[in-house]
């Protein structure tokens, strides 16, 4: 189960505000997650299709909050950010994904991700 | 594998670092105007036009009481730029050489910045690309004579585009006469282009593919550099002696807000 946001593993007179505030979002992350999971086994378990319908329709509404915290959660951690970059909406399997990023593909890799020499904006 | 072919080169990774570090390390010196307008993207290789938002009436119509009209886009423009790189100077990276042979590489990176700068500042009537000096026009003013005279009208350029209520921070791209003129000449002993610098809270740029000078606004918005594919090195051929690469880009630009821009142009335009 998800400890509340209070649940600290240092003291709090030693973290810094911005810690505080991406554990508090770590934390609710946790608890939308676990909800769904929850909700998953009630729906197999429960037996009348209208609470069935209900608790899919609460269920759904958690992935959307937890999708909103992950969201505000990557905006706040960059190397966070960086891993989803490279990790999500691919296609190839996430391991083959892996392997690219930490040893630069294969032997016609390039820089990026799309073959380019990734110079972008040049604007400091 | 992508349609870069990269696999498909006999080329090892140790060489095909060299040689996109050759390409990536020439156009990020040559490359003028993505340090002046917006870039958009990397929007891919599959991206081949961008929106204008507008559309045009279809004249006859499908069926009477039917209005028909187009979506206006700009597609998007493919440069490449073949090059032949020798097989020996590949394998001499592989066995450690410091000072491979890739003059090839530069000089296609050193084709495709001013390819792209010249769409940007001069324009490319055939891909639909207005540059900034043409798009700018009404405002232009003409360069001095003289070169201590520059800061006057670097002056006159801010206050006009300030005038027209468009904010900086202002920059300026300086064609190769310019530059090299501001930079060799003094007044009182200070480069003249140090006093140029004083009239601007942004960057001067060094623009080889720039026929004059642009004094212009980065406060974003104005200027919109649409990339599909960025610049990247791609296979096509081999021997048993050379490989046969090509620089490739895709891309279009668009000024937004003409007013932000001044060109400076020369009165009596230069023979070449």
């Amino acid at each position: 189960m998800a400890g509340n946001s209070g649940d600290l593993h240092e003291s709090s007179e030693k973290l810094q505000p911005e810690t505080v505030d991406r554990h508090r979002a770590v934390v609710s992350i946790m608890e939308e997650l676990e909800a769904i999971d929850w909700y998953d086994q009630r729906i197999d378990a429960a037996t009348n299709p209208e609470l069935k319908a209900i608790l899919a329709h609460n269920r759904d509404e958690e992935k959307e909050h937890a999708a909103m915290t992950l969201e505000w959660l990557r905006r706040h951690d960059p190397k966070l950010d960086e891993h989803l970059r490279t990790y999500l909406f691919t296609k190839k399997s996430v391991l083959e994904v892996e392997h690219e990023a930490e040893h630069g593909g294969d032997a016609g890799g390039s820089s990026s991700g799309d073959g380019s020499l990734g110079i972008g904006s040049l604007r400091g | 594998m992508n349609h870069l072919l990269r696999e498909h080169a006999p080329i090892s990774s140790e060489a095909w670092k060299e040689i996109d570090d050759e390409a990536r390390r020439t156009l990020k010196v040559l490359l003028a105007a993505r340090r002046l307008v917006d870039f958009k993207g990397p929007l891919g290789w599959t991206k081949s036009s961008v929106s204008l938002g507008r559309t045009e009436k279809l004249s006859p119509p499908l069926q009477e009481g039917v209005s028909c009209k187009i979506r206006k886009v700009l597609p998007l423009t493919e440069l490449r730029i073949p090059f032949e790189v020798s097989r020996e100077e590949l394998d001499s990276i592989g066995r450690g050489a410091r000072d491979p042979d890739l003059d090839p590489v530069r000089n296609a990176a050193r084709a495709a910045a001013i390819a792209e700068d010249r769409a940007v500042f001069q324009g490319y009537e055939a891909a639909g690309i207005t540059g900034i000096f043409a798009a700018a026009g009404k405002l232009k003013l003409t360069i001095p004579d003289k070169f201590s005279d520059y800061p006057d009208i670097v002056a006159e350029a801010t206050h006009r585009l300030r005038s027209a209520g468009v904010n900086g921070p202002y920059g300026i791209a300086l064609g190769p006469r310019c530059y090299t003129g501001l930079t060799r000449s003094t007044d009182r002993g200070v480069p003249i282009i140090d006093h140029v610098r004083e009239l601007l809270d942004g960057p001067i740029v060094w623009a080889p593919a720039a026929d004059g000078a642009l004094v212009m606004s980065l406060r974003g918005g104005d200027f919109e550099l649409s990339v599909g594919q960025d610049f990247s090195v791609g296979y096509l051929d081999h021997t048993s002696t050379s490989v046969l690469l090509y620089l490739q880009e895709s891309f279009t630009f668009r000024v937004l807000s003409p007013e932000a821009a001044v060109p400076l142009t020369y009165a009596i335009q230069p023979t070449n």
